[in-house]
């Protein structure tokens, strides 16, 4: 069953995601959208999305540096895996308590307010729950690392998430004796990766950064001297 | 020098009669669906008055438009690139439906379906976003209709800025004036600079600015940048939606259907030729009053055998060409300066432009005795404050607005002395600097108001917009995406099923 779910299911959601988040780009671009709600209800909307985008940006990049950045590269800053621990809990924490926060704010917004709850699809209000569950189980999960501050612990997420990565057939071996609730945590992250491209979550991958260094601010468009 | 043609738009204000012809139209044509049902690509607002969405020109409060820094720079007054990305979370200038109106039907078919009461049945209100009762309509479209509410509210509107506005809300003191609105297909348009997704963008052939469905993303950075508040957040497939200057007719040269359908013949479409280098310069301009002036310093003298050569240079169809010879916005906006941009304070340098209306005389006893040269008014004694009119035209600047009124009442005193005494009064047109040839012009134009001496609108070249193969047997309206309309059927990735609106029964 582990190596199911922490050898296979893995790939099957990275693939998903990866060549649904494709298709769906391709083929059905006008669907790839933030889908804010905001223009319908202000109110709850500013703070709530604010504290949760920049809570689950916090923790989403967090858990890209802190599982695929090798534990050599980590050794040779000079960082030892217990300090690792504890800047993880703590950046970790501080996150998922904003993210937490603002999903409620969401959450009862999206559930409550009638104009949100007629105008959201099923999709919209389920990805917030199950990130909401994510968190609450993220955070659960710090409790449990309290009680092993060595940092030994983590190293085994490490390894298994790097092994998925190379393709190392035994990387589910590497995580079969930790807590129910990491198990827990890495199951409902690998779902969230496998319903990605169904759910707006999409809008993340357009993160409009260029915008920042287009050149001008004016757009023209025009066909002149182009081959159609 | 960067020759570019547009198609501008002028509107007489003077003829308006306020019928909302052309926003029912626009709206059957172009926003019949739902999302936006709130939205009015064009509407007729009743000045005084807040207008539609409320306020929309206190730029103090939507932060739209542009703002100048110090060192002469423009930025996007909701804040610059930076600033406009750190507020993607929650854009806190963005308007709520309820500035515009939440949408809403009526029960039509409680009417036919209602058992036998002692009261005859009524169709009651529900809203279109909730499907739920809506017990009282607190604001629609045109709440201010024909002076609509009391006047403590309707002044608020900007334009009384440095007006002591108090007796105007006396009866024998009251004035109004119809403003059809519109996307003002700027030069330097703010909703274009502040997408983030790079998704809205101006035509180059002919000046239409619209919005790729495919590319945008919904960040709804353009309906709080836009001064007008003419873009509007399309609710239902989350992307934001505009006027498209009706762009197919147009480029099969046809007049947009707001023009076409317009009872008063108020409104006229011709192409200006512009140098796309001064843009910036001339949105740039310390002084706000001064604005309207640089603007008219954009647009290039289409008879002129140099501007004529570039132009084709730059690749502008010869039809075009022949097309701004002959084009009535030219002659309103740069030969008789009768026409105004909307709101030039805002940078944008729009290119949908006004003639201010002429009103009664504001007095019938002070008018004996208002100095009347040649039988001509003091358009200072006219029932519309000329500052007011300022305000809204040319950033409180009077002379010019005095100037247009000027000319258009001397067309009129010109006219009637020819028509009904048989005299040419050369003086009378000497008096606004005109040539009593020119006046003969604007008359057959603004007064006669052809069809085709209106709409001057040459068509596109195909070869240079689209590739016509692709467009053969389309699929009509969609919002991209192909014939997919978005939001129709049970869509795989999360797409709204389409409900089809059943009456009153939703």
């Amino acid at each position: 069953m582990d190596q199911f779910l922490f050898g296979i299911y893995p790939y099957i959601a990275l693939t998903v995601l990866v060549v649904g988040s494709i298709i769906r780009y391709e083929r059905d671009p006008f669907s790839w959208k933030s889908s804010s709600s905001q223009f319908l209800r202000r109110k709850q909307l500013i703070v709530g999305s604010v504290l949760f985008h920049v809570g689950v940006l916090t923790i989403f990049g967090g858990h890209l540096v802190g599982l695929l950045t090798p534990l050599s590269v980590w050794h040779a800053l000079g960082v030892p895996s217990s300090a690792k621990q504890l800047i993880a809990v703590i950046m970790g924490g501080g996150a998922g308590i904003m993210m937490l926060a603002g999903g409620l704010m969401l959450a009862h917004r999206r559930l409550f307010d009638a104009r949100i709850r007629a105008r959201s699809s099923f999709a919209d209000t389920a990805i917030l729950l199950i990130l909401i569950v994510q968190v609450i189980i993220g955070l659960m999960t710090i409790i449990v690392s309290l009680g092993h501050l060595d940092g030994e612990e983590m190293t085994k997420f490490m390894r298994w998430a790097g092994g998925i990565f190379i393709f190392d057939g035994d990387a589910a071996s590497y995580i079969k004796d930790v807590h129910i609730l990491f198990k827990l945590h890495i199951f409902l992250g690998l779902t969230i990766f496998l319903i990605f491209p169904f759910t707006r979550l999409v809008h993340m991958l357009s993160v409009p950064v260029r915008y920042l260094w287009r050149p001008g601010y004016q757009i023209v468009r025009t066909r002149k001297g182009k081959k159609s | 020098m960067k020759v570019r043609a547009q198609i501008g738009m002028v509107l007489n204000l003077d003829k308006c009669i306020g019928c909302h012809t052309c926003s029912v139209t626009c709206k059957n044509v172009w926003t019949s669906r739902d999302g936006v049902e709130y939205a009015w690509f064009n509407n007729v607002e009743t000045k005084p008055g807040i207008g539609y969405p409320k306020d929309w020109e206190n730029q103090k409060k939507w932060n739209g438009g542009w703002t100048r820094t110090k060192s002469g720079k423009l930025h996007p007054k909701q804040g610059a690139k930076w600033r406009i990305l750190a507020n993607i979370f929650g854009n806190p200038n963005l308007p709520e439906i309820d500035d515009f109106y939440e949408p809403f039907d009526f029960d039509y078919d409680h009417l036919k379906s209602a058992p036998e009461v002692d009261a005859f049945p009524t169709a009651r209100p529900r809203s279109r976003i909730t499907g739920e009762r809506m017990e009282k309509i607190e604001w629609g479209p045109n709440w201010e209709e024909i002076l609509g509410g009391e006047f403590s509210k309707r002044s608020k509107d900007y334009n009384f800025e440095g007006i002591q506005k108090e007796i105007y809300g006396e009866y024998e003191n009251t004035f109004m004036m119809y403003l059809p609105r519109l996307c003002e297909h700027c030069l330097n348009p703010t909703c274009v600079a502040a997408c983030p997704s790079g998704a809205i963008y101006k035509r180059e052939e002919d000046g239409i600015v619209l919005i790729d469905q495919d590319k945008c993303r919904g960040w709804r950075m353009c309906v709080s940048a836009c001064p007008y508040k003419k873009i509007y957040y399309n609710w239902e497939s989350g992307k934001s939606e505009k006027c498209t200057f009706c762009y197919p007719r147009i480029e099969s040269g046809l007049p947009t259907i707001c023009s076409e359908t317009c009872v008063g013949r108020i409104r006229y479409l011709g192409v200006l030729l512009y140098d796309a280098d001064k843009i910036h310069q001339a949105a740039s301009v310390e002084n706000e009053k001064e604005l309207y002036d640089a603007q008219l310093g954009v647009f290039l003298d289409p008879n002129d055998p140099e501007v004529q050569a570039a132009a084709r240079e730059e690749g502008i169809p010869e039809a075009w060409i022949k097309s701004a010879t002959n084009s009535p916005v030219w002659k309103m906006v740069m030969e008789w300066k009768i026409a105004f941009p909307l709101h030039p304070e805002y940078r944008t340098l729009p290119m949908v432009w006004y003639i201010p209306p002429l009103s009664p005389i504001q007095n019938a006893v002070e008018a004996g005795a208002i100095s009347a040269k040649n039988n001509m008014p003091d358009v200072k004694s006219l029932r519309i404050p000329v500052q007011y009119l300022a305000n809204m035209l040319t950033a409180g600047d009077e002379a010019p607005v005095v100037k247009a009124l000027e000319r258009m009442l001397a067309m009129r005193g010109y006219m009637r002395a020819k028509s009904i005494d048989g005299v040419i009064d050369l003086g009378i047109a000497k008096q606004v600097g005109m040539t009593p040839l020119e006046i003969e012009d604007m008359y057959k134009i603004m007064a006669i108001a052809d069809y085709e001496d209106r709409f001057v609108v040459p068509t596109t070249h195909r070869e240079e917009v689209e590739d016509a193969y692709d467009l053969r047997g389309g699929c009509g309206f969609t919002d991209g995406n192909g014939c997919s309309t978005g939001s129709s059927g049970k869509k795989i990735f999360g797409s709204r099923k389409f409900v089809v609106p059943t009456g009153g029964a939703r």
